[in-house]
């Protein structure tokens, strides 16, 4: 009995910890975005200014999971939990560093004058923020369906993704001058675009950890 | 760590849903070449107490059976079925079916000395007989009769020794008492005396819940060696040795066979609630 | 600060009540010794004084002239062997029966008499031996002293071969079972040689117990003044001899009795010494 007490508090602190990661996570990519949209440089520098605290969480999460296994052994639903935090936590830290990537383009585009009025990039990037959040709260309350939801969502990124993309090309084609600018929107697109796959691979590990199914290159 | 590779219900290709890779598994189980070890809608009885409550289950050939369950949930008493040791307690009854490569072995007629021979058995605190290293090992060869020379005799102590990895531990001193060898040795030589007869199962009871970590590992590692020529059955209260030595798992509860499913399936996700509950010890 | 005293408080009872537990026991075990040597001392100094070859070798002789206890100490030799070849085969094989398949009726009847036998006053087999075999033959004989002593031993030596059966684990029978060995092969291969020692402790109990009765064989083996190894005579014991010897009125024939006894004593001790020699674990 004592045991069971010892492994519960353990998932409990590690549940903790990860919601905790995929808050900051979630608010550096939405300040990000504020802060390219806006044109934020102060907004933008607190997203890189964050960066270590999530890495301090990334580190403190995956020393929790090595102890968990290592002392308390886990089985079933409970290894599969903690196995799932340990993959979930460095994919969530890779999305804190897309959304740095993208404070860094906003801190360098907002000494320029605007390209032009975002119109789609704010869609795609309120999409992916929303598939964040989405996948998280699939992941705490271990719903499956939710998880395979928010997967499906992803084809909607991608879809926006090639739209901006082409639109960002044409505009590079028609005005040489805007070159520079353009291909940094450009990377900021493909940095959602890889955000939107990030996440799909979070609804995954929610779907291996709730029904211990490997849905992963299924299609 | 050496982890037994299943050949049930590994991960066959990503769309398997839990329940399709239960159904694989129990298609599998089906399809196996005869099992080795068949029982039937099992009852016992101590006396007007019923222990088991109609268990039906299956072992396959040459692999590694693990009952888990919590204290006197009848997996022990299971395992004395199978080769009828409770038939040396009073009182005791046993409805259903038992059969070894298809014989049923609680038929009328069945010789039990032959049976036992077939079906070897370890158990939980090393019993070696107050006799000799050799004595031990060659107790079942002489009452059976199985050797015809002196030669023959301590060839087959030599070879069950080896295969219980204990030979290099004892040849020089096989005239010593088995009692001066320590907990896991005995252990071992049990193993080995068990072996001797060359049975075609192996029944263990708890081998190592007496002996340290380090015995513990030779034992399991023994035990998984031993898979490769033998059918064993083992009784555990330590899941995580059930994990690691066994190719199957079968959980019993209150007398009654809950669930038996391949040992990765049972430690990553078991289909019963029950089952769950009791491998991540949210039990009651 | 109080909780700290009511420690030290609890403490010093607890000490305190060890060390008066360790001095009552001690004080016990010391009168217990004290009282055994002091007999072992007297009956030395008593009789030590009456040994000699002549004592231990003549047969007895009227008062004045001498004598000795020889043809008593062969006699009683001769009834202890003969009490043994015939009730301890007889008490071990009861025993057996007891332990391995004592579980029906027919077992229990057995078991109540045995013990109601260990209870009866030795005198009283004396007589029951008379009753079947003395009148009969119409003679005392060894043969009757020494199957009045074997009925004292049988129930003695069946009870502690059951007690001593039942210690060997259950584990060492299950053992030789699951290998195929038949449940008499399991008696004689494993279980006896494990419950030898504890056999043997018991046998050597009923012998000793045995060794100091006088009742039994007043009636059977009645006593002797010669020499005698034949089983249908009447023959002489160490303890009938003391008897006589003891109830006398001569000083001399007194302190012969105390050398008997002497003999005796250290007769029984020599049988406890040799059966522990070789019954001590070999393996």
């Amino acid at each position: 009995m004592e045991l069971h007490r010892l492994l519960d508090r353990d998932l409990e602190m590690l549940r903790d910890r990860v919601l905790l990661l995929g808050g900051e996570t979630e608010t550096a990519l939405q300040k990000a975005m504020y802060a390219l949209i806006e044109r934020d440089t102060v907004t933008a520098r607190e997203v890189l200014d964050g960066d270590d605290e999530i890495d301090r969480l990334e580190v403190e999460i995956d020393r929790l999971c090595v102890d968990t296994i290592a002392l308390r052994q886990p089985a079933a639903r409970d290894l599969r939990f903690v196995i799932s935090v340990a993959k979930i936590t460095p994919i969530l830290e890779r999305i804190a560093d897309h959304a740095c990537n993208i404070a860094r383009v906003a801190v360098d585009l907002n000494d320029e004058p605007q390209l032009k009025p975002y119109v789609d990039l704010p869609r795609m990037a309120e999409f992916a923020s929303g598939m964040l959040r989405a996948a998280l709260d699939a992941f705490t309350s271990g719903d499956a369906a939710a998880a395979r939801a928010v997967i499906e969502r992803d084809d909607q990124i991608d879809q926006l993704y090639n739209r901006i993309f082409r639109d960002l090309i044409e505009m590079m084609v028609s005005n040489p001058t805007t070159t520079t600018r353009a291909a940094r929107l450009l990377f900021v697109t493909k940095h959602i675009e890889r955000i939107g796959d990030y996440v799909t691979d979070i609804c995954e590990l929610t779907v291996y950890m709730t029904e211990a199914a490997f849905i992963k290159h299924s299609n | 760590m050496a982890t037994p590779t299943s050949t049930t219900a590994s991960v066959k290709s990503a769309t398997e849903t839990m329940q399709e890779r239960t159904r694989a598994f129990e298609n599998d189980r089906e399809s196996r070449v005869a099992a080795k070890v068949s029982v039937r809608e099992l009852d016992f009885f101590y006396g007007r107490a019923q222990a088991l409550h109609k268990i039906s289950l299956d072992v396959g050939s040459q692999i590694v059976m693990a009952f888990i369950g919590p204290s006197g949930c009848g997996k022990s008493t299971f395992l004395r079925t199978l080769n009828r040791m409770n038939d040396t307690i009073p009182g005791t009854r046993v409805e259903g079916s038992v059969q070894i490569d298809g014989q049923d072995i609680y038929a009328p007629g069945t010789d039990v000395v032959e049976l036992r021979r077939r079906v070897g058995m370890v158990f939980q605190k090393s019993n070696p007989f107050p006799k000799s290293i050799f004595d031990n090992v060659a107790y079942g060869l002489r009452i059976n009769k199985l050797t015809s020379s002196k030669t023959e005799l301590s060839d087959r102590v030599e070879e069950a020794l080896t295969n219980a990895a204990l030979w290099p531990e004892v040849k020089d001193r096989l005239k010593a008492s088995a009692l001066s060898l320590s907990g896991g040795q005995q252990q071992r030589l049990c193993i080995a005396r068990a072996l001797a007869v060359r049975p075609e199962v192996i029944l263990m009871d708890e081998p190592a819940s007496a002996l340290d970590p380090i015995a513990t590992q030779k034992i399991e590692e023994l035990i998984v060696e031993l898979k490769r020529q033998y059918t064993i059955v083992i009784v555990t209260h330590n899941m995580q040795q059930a994990a690691r030595v066994s190719d199957e798992t079968a959980f019993f509860w209150l007398g009654k066979l809950v669930e038996v499913n391949s040992t990765e399936q049972m430690f990553t996700n078991p289909n019963e609630k029950l089952t769950e509950d009791y491998i991540t010890g949210r039990f009651g | 600060m109080t909780s700290d005293t009511q420690t030290k408080t609890a403490a010093n009872r607890r000490r305190i009540t060890s060390s008066v537990m360790t001095t009552l026991t001690a004080t016990c075990a010391f009168f217990a010794v004290t009282v055994l040597v002091l007999i072992i001392g007297y009956i030395a100094l008593r009789g030590l004084g009456a040994i000699n070859l002549q004592f231990l070798t003549d047969t007895p002789k009227p008062v004045g002239e001498g004598g000795g206890i020889g043809n008593a100490i062969l006699g009683s030799l001769i009834l202890l062997l003969l009490s043994s070849v015939i009730g301890l085969p007889f008490g071990i094989a009861v025993g057996i029966y007891l332990a391995e398949f004592g579980a029906g009726r027919f077992a229990g009847l057995i078991r109540f008499v045995t013990d109601t036998l260990t209870g009866v006053p030795s005198i009283v087999v004396g007589v029951f031996v008379y009753t079947i075999l003395v009148l009969p033959m119409r003679q005392f004989s060894a043969l009757a002293g020494g199957i009045a002593l074997a009925l004292v031993m049988i129930p003695i030596i069946a009870r502690t071969t059951e007690e001593m059966i039942r210690l060997v684990p259950t584990s060492l029978r299950e053992g030789a079972l699951a290998l195929g060995a038949p449940q008499w092969r399991v008696t004689t291969g494993v279980v006896l040689p494990a419950a030898a020692s504890g056999i043997a402790t018991g046998a050597m109990l009923a012998v000793a117990r045995v060794s100091g009765e006088t009742a039994p064989l007043l009636f059977t083996a009645f006593g002797s003044r010669f020499f005698n190894v034949y089983l249908d005579q009447p023959i002489a014991s160490l303890t009938v001899q003391i008897y006589n010897y003891a109830i006398s009125p001569y000083d001399e024939w007194h302190a012969m009795a105390w050398a008997a006894t002497l003999v005796l004593m250290t007769l029984i001790l020599a049988i406890n010494i040799l059966v522990r020699f070789f019954t001590r674990k070999k393996i």
